[in-house]
């Protein structure tokens, strides 16, 4: 507990802030908000971030304002933040990576350092997306943090191998799951928040304990010094300020696993997480298919017989876009966004659409991704009670004149 | 373009509204019955914007299950009595159809 010291969102951690401008670009992406939610947030700036959409202040939940999604990577200061309690501020030569489990054969603590020097560097370049991304956006409306488009980003996470690390440590047979605890700690007597991984994802390749995002150590507030990067997967299992993994033979059963983070059975396919699937509901897991208009912003005019571009992004949970379309006509027909470079499977692909607005007056701009493995976003909601996987076909409104 | 003109405006609100304190103390919920239980218990945990932003679309059902879910498993410790007191205030204030507070 000495080590660890709780940054609360509190005076002394939150500058200045600002009322959102109803009709400023956030407050017109984020249009289908509750009306409270939409009072009580706030442009805000927490240490070492940018100006971001407050949702919260305790335990902070901040999300990043759809302008900055324009870049193929999400800048470390514009990546949103979301703590279920207190934020650990740990220190590197106090920081320890405990691995021990009844299926553990080598149970044992590892530095920083002797991570980096034991085990190869790895790379992977992968879209952190909150569960609840656009929960906000549910019709009708469920509780809970009232996110819109802006609790998610993209990275190159950099860091060792999950494999690697529990390999070393020895896994026996009987292995079930890999369960992983920050150093965070419920206000309470509430339950810690911890995840577990089944065996498959835990040694996947891509699969990290990771140190840095865009070449930068993780800040505190993306979960320094170490944090799990479980690319595909939505963003409750990437535990951050880890310190704990343990290796299980029966299925995990904390409240986040069991009972918080479920989507009902068969609704969203499977789970990939047999061994946490019930009757009743599975965990979440992949991240649904989806696309983001980024510019330009929803409510902007554009000109009558000028060239216009929509640009967007556009991402999956790893089988990677295989194209992008737009409709002007309200889906009656459907045309072929440009794609950018393809920056690895697990990375949002940016795309740009370019046309000429002829009529003057209301044009909507209707866009949708068709991932590689065929699947491609609803044209409805598909409504679940904890407000997950909105992954709607996107519509913006512009006025031509 | 529209969005270029829009950044001088987001600078000079900053400007103006920099001075504004924007911890948590900066929020206001609705003056009345069962305000002061909801300050001393709801902010042990969590910042008191969790209640405006859940607003306005939860019946009083669903704040009961919210308030209950608080308790039992997040250990809150408020009594029944206090708890009855805390949903009424939620469901006249922040229940569904009820105007945000300014």
């Amino acid at each position: 507990m000495d080590r660890r010291k709780f940054l609360l969102g509190s005076s002394s951690t939150v500058a200045a802030g600002l009322l959102l401008p109803r009709l400023g670009v956030a407050g017109a992406a984020a249009s289908g908000l509750p009306d409270g939610t939409i009072a009580s947030s706030a442009l805000d700036t927490l240490p070492g971030k940018r100006p971001l959409i407050r949702r919260t202040f305790r335990p902070p939940n901040f999300e990043t304002p759809v302008e900055l999604f324009g870049e193929a990577f999400t800048p470390n200061d514009a990546f949103y933040v979301r703590w279920h309690s207190g934020v650990p501020e740990l220190a590197l030569a106090d920081w320890r990576l405990r691995v021990a489990g009844p299926v553990v054969q080598k149970p044992r603590e590892y530095t920083h350092a002797e991570l980096l020097r034991r085990f190869k560097r790895h790379e992977v370049a992968a879209v952190n997306q909150c569960s609840g991304n656009r929960r906000g956006l549910f019709a009708p409306h469920v509780p809970g943090v009232q996110w819109g488009y802006g609790a998610m980003g993209n990275a190159v996470w950099g860091g060792v191998r999950l494999k690697d690390v529990l390999e070393d440590a020895g896994l026996a047979p009987g292995a079930l799951e890999v369960v992983a605890n920050g150093a965070d700690a419920p206000m309470l007597t509430g339950p810690d928040f911890v995840k577990s991984l089944p065996m498959w994802k835990a040694l996947d390749a891509d699969t990290l304990l990771a140190f840095e995002m865009n070449g930068a150590p993780l800040s505190t507030w993306n979960g320094f010094p170490a944090r799990i990067v479980a690319p595909g997967w939505t963003a409750t299992y990437w535990i951050k300020a880890v310190v704990d993994l343990t290796v299980t033979d029966q299925a995990f059963e904390g409240f986040w696993m069991k009972t918080a983070y479920r989507v009902p059975k068969g609704m969203f396919g499977a789970s990939g997480f047999e061994s946490q699937d019930t009757e009743q509901n599975s965990p979440i897991t992949s991240i649904k298919v989806n696309t983001l208009i980024v510019g330009p912003a929803p409510g902007a005019t554009l000109a009558a017989g000028r060239h216009a571009e929509v640009m967007g992004i556009a991402w999956d949970g790893g089988s990677g876009i295989r194209r992008v379309e737009v409709s002007l006509d309200g889906g009656a027909s459907w045309r072929e966004a440009k794609l950018g470079r393809e920056l690895g499977r697990y990375s949002w692909r940016q795309w740009r659409y370019d046309f000429k607005p002829k009529a003057t007056g209301p044009v909507t701009v209707l866009a949708r991704a068709v991932a590689r493995d065929g699947a491609t976003q609803p044209e409805t909601l598909v409504h679940n009670p904890a407000g997950y996987h909105h992954n709607v076909v996107q519509r913006a409104d512009y006025h031509v004149a | 373009m529209s969005r270029n003109v829009r950044v001088p405006v987001t600078l000079a609100l900053l400007a103006v509204c920099g001075a504004a304190q924007a911890d948590e103390s900066s929020i206001t919920l609705a003056p009345g019955e069962g305000l002061e239980r909801v300050q001393s218990y709801c902010a042990i945990c969590h910042s008191l914007d969790y209640i405006v932003m859940n607003s306005p679309f939860q019946d009083r059902a669903a704040w009961e299950k919210t308030v209950s879910k608080m308790v039992k498993v997040m250990g809150a410790p408020i009594t029944a009595e206090d708890t009855t007191q805390i949903v009424g205030y939620l469901d006249r204030h922040y229940g569904k159809g009820a105007q945000p507070a300014p």
